[in-house]
């Protein structure tokens, strides 16, 4: 079922979920949208930056905070900094040839046919939320639960960063060798 | 619900806070221009009011009757937004400083700290990693070769060193076990300084500090002989103000995140003894006191850096911050830990 929402008596949290989930879609358009690639990756940063609202209205102090030096922060710099040093010009559009865009529309309706699908399956938690009585906000709740209980997914994420910096100093080895 | 005191208080407290800022932003200008003549053998400024001390209002009046100078660029806005955002950020770390225990005033207690959040010090780096956004699309917009080099500099030497500034503070936090400022200080009464525990850790923050201020002997991004003035060769006027405005501001700030986290913060010998006999409010003020003399201290130390020591060539500080930084904080960060858990090493080695 869809919920519509009841403007006239929201409460203060959903005034302001629906303004951040406002800007989040919005800047998310906008990035793909905008024709200057440096446009479309400031564009991203507020997405990002209203992403870690949202965390924030869940009470995820912690993850906001992370997620903000880690996306904003490190990623999207090295990203502005590519973009910047390449300096993309805004005409060179490069024309796809048609078996792309139909391929593009193809999995866009795809894509679209699954998440419907999900939205009339998915059932809205019924009854409260079960208290545990601890504080997930705090790095030590956080850091006893990732290296006790989800020691094995912790690792493995770590594993795949490893692999994937490796394979960057790899890829980047490689082309000054054959120059 | 809140009660109006209290937000009141907090009101209060934010925006002394926030003029305490700038006002020791602005006095720190001053403050340059006198160590460098002191150390140069000089007189600085001495004519506008006594020793000089109108200077800083005099510059500012200046830089706000220059013209706005626009250069030929395809992105007015983001050039305006560039010293906004720099400004911004220079300002929105002061929230999480404790400056001091508690006042009590008007019977009740008031916490001399605009918030306390349990993850201050990750915030902390959030704001400092989003600074250089500020430097970035400036130096961008500006639509000049030169500016986008500094600006370019300026961000990839932020980032790299902000690896090694956070890795040094994960020792630090291996032995407070908290990220609160707050708890941070509290911890560190009487001489019990964490600088005492970690020197290798508050040597390796210090350096780092230096490099995300941009200052001398790491300010490449504006280094005269190869870029003009870096990044901000483009701006004029006011907006030129607020980028060496925020400079002085993240000056005060890294000095004050330095005297919290290494040097005991507001608390000096005899605190305890102060708040029993004397009173709360007379041991507080003179632990605000004690805070600024510190601080005064970190910003002087910056400056005397600044007019003795030369700049380093760019692959250097490469080298500095990737191949001699970083593997030091990680063997400090293992060395600490050896250390936190040596009993249970001794009893698992049998001992």
């Amino acid at each position: 079922m869809i919920h519509i929402p009841d403007f006239a008596n929201a409460t203060t949290v959903q005034v302001i979920f629906c303004f951040l989930a406002f800007i989040t879609v919005i800047t998310a358009f906008l990035t793909i949208f905008s024709r200057n690639p440096i446009h479309s990756a400031i564009y991203l940063v507020i997405c990002f930056f209203s992403i870690a609202g949202h965390y924030l209205l869940l009470n995820a102090q912690f993850l906001a905070i992370v997620h903000i030096i880690v996306y904003s922060g490190a990623i999207m710099i090295l990203f502005l900094f590519t973009i910047m040093l390449m300096n993309l010009n805004e005409r060179h559009q490069v024309h796809k040839p048609r078996i792309t865009r139909l391929g593009a529309i193809v999995s866009f309706c795809l894509i679209v046919i699954v998440l419907i699908t999900i939205f009339i399956n998915s059932k809205p938690i019924v009854g409260d939320y079960d208290s545990t009585g601890e504080d997930f906000q705090s790095i030590k709740v956080l850091g006893k639960i990732l290296l006790n209980e989800y020691m094995v997914p912790f690792e493995f994420a770590s594993i795949l960063l490893l692999v994937a910096m490796i394979g960057t100093v790899l890829l980047s080895k490689k082309e000054k060798l054959n120059k | 619900m809140v009660d109006s005191a209290f937000i009141i208080e907090k009101s209060v407290v934010i925006v002394v806070v926030f003029a305490i800022t700038m006002i020791m932003a602005m006095y720190s200008t001053w403050a340059e221009r006198k160590v460098a003549a002191f150390l140069q053998d000089r007189v600085g400024p001495n004519r506008a009011g006594w020793g000089g001390l109108l200077q800083p209002l005099a510059d500012g009046l200046k830089l706000f009757s220059k013209e706005e100078f626009f250069p030929n660029t395809p992105n007015r806005f983001l050039f305006v937004v560039g010293p906004a955002i720099a400004m911004s950020t220079a300002l929105m770390t002061s929230a999480v400083i404790p400056w001091g225990d508690r006042l009590h005033l008007f019977g009740r207690d008031i916490l001399l700290q605009a918030t306390d959040i349990n993850i201050a010090l990750l915030y902390f780096f959030g704001v400092v990693s989003v600074g250089v956004y500020g430097i970035m699309i400036g130096g961008w917009a500006s639509n000049n070769k030169f500016s986008l080099m500094g600006a370019v500099r300026a961000a990839s030497q932020m980032v790299s060193y902000e690896v090694a500034m956070g890795l040094s503070m994960i020792a630090l936090l291996m032995m407070t076990g908290t990220l609160s400022l707050k708890e941070i200080s509290l911890q560190q009464t009487g001489m019990n300084w964490n600088v005492f525990y970690q020197p290798l850790s508050f040597l390796i923050f210090l350096i780092c500090a230096f490099a995300e201020t941009n200052r001398t002997p790491f300010d490449l991004a504006e280094c005269e002989s190869e870029l003009i003035g870096g990044y901000h060769t483009e701006y004029s006027s006011m907006k030129m103000g607020f980028y060496l405005f925020a400079e002085y501001a993240n000056m005060f700030i890294s000095a004050t995140i330095i005297s919290v986290l290494f040097f005991g913060g507001y608390n000096y010998p005899g605190m305890q003894w102060m708040v029993e006999n004397v009173g709360v409010n007379a041991a507080n003020i003179l632990g605000i006191a004690v805070l600024f003399a510190k601080i005064c201290f970190w910003i002087f130390f910056y400056m005397w850096v600044r007019w003795t020591i030369p700049r380093f060539r760019y692959d250097q500080l490469m080298n500095l911050g990737w191949r001699i930084l970083i593997p030091l904080s990680i063997a400090n960060i293992i060395v600490t830990g050896i250390v936190i858990l040596r009993h249970d090493l001794a009893a698992f080695l049998g001992f």
